[in-house]
């Protein structure tokens, strides 16, 4: 027998693979740091491999002291907690009020805060990839990221979710 | 089967909780179990009426029977083989 056919024979026992969610959290508002995170631990629960490539903004997400400090925009946000015209939205102290107004509906709802579903997600074996040339670009070094983050480039996030059954930008 | 005569080895009230809660605790929940045992989930998340469903597909874990009580939805989902 060659090797070749006896490849064959044994490709049928393998186990199909698992799917595959690849997803880039590109925003570092409070609002558009939880759904990547409520995607990835979803995916996480079905028995998905998840992998998250944090970028640009989204970076701040994985940002151990910025995580904290999230804020929802008050300007230009029209669907934003407080509605306001964008004059009124650029007064100080109406981002903090959005921000505020925001994590206490949540609480309200009895929905876990970031660092929650942070470790939620890792808990399940998340990947998260942090962008290096972010990193880079905004001077973050790999100690102000929270434990267990894969510092990648686009190539290797590219390589992740090439075999991906779903891709998403957020 | 009468859902009366279903019997649960574990049960789970994600009872207040929102997506994506109940298919989190209820998939941390039914990796611990064993294949052919039943969880009992208990959800008030009106997206749970598809979402369990769809947890239940994806997991390869089988919705034996499912019964809404008002604006509860009680599901009994048997652990599959594959996670």
């Amino acid at each position: 027998m060659t090797a070749l056919e006896s490849q064959s024979q044994v490709e049928p026992d393998i186990e199909p693979a698992r799917k595959r969610l690849a997803l880039v959290a590109s925003k570092g508002t409070l609002d558009q740091a939880y759904p990547p995170l409520i995607l990835a631990t979803t995916a996480a629960s079905l028995g998905w491999e998840v992998g998250i490539y944090f970028t640009f903004y989204g970076l701040d997400i994985l940002h151990k002291d910025r995580m904290e400090n999230l804020k929802v925009a008050s300007l230009a946000n029209p669907a934003g907690p407080i509605r306001l015209p964008n004059l009124l939205g650029a007064m100080p102290g109406a981002t903090a009020a959005a921000t505020k107004m925001m994590k206490s509906w949540m609480n309200n709802a009895n929905m876990p805060n970031l660092k929650e579903f942070i470790d939620m997600a890792q808990s399940l074996d998340v990947t998260f990839f942090a962008c290096a040339t972010t990193m880079g670009v905004m001077g973050v070094e790999e100690s102000d990221l929270i434990k267990g983050c894969d510092i990648a480039g686009a190539a290797a996030f590219l390589d992740f979710a090439a075999t991906a059954d779903v891709q998403l930008f957020v | 089967m009468p859902t009366e005569q279903l019997k649960a080895t574990e049960t789970l009230d994600t009872s207040g909780l929102l997506c994506p809660l109940p298919v989190y605790k209820a998939g941390m929940a039914l990796n611990k179990m064993d294949p052919g045992q039943v969880l009992q989930l208990i959800c008030t998340d009106p997206g749970s009426l598809a979402d369990i469903p769809a947890m239940t597909r994806q997991r390869g874990d089988t919705l034996v029977a499912s019964e809404i009580q008002g604006n509860t939805q009680v599901f009994w989902v048997e652990k599959g083989t594959k996670q």
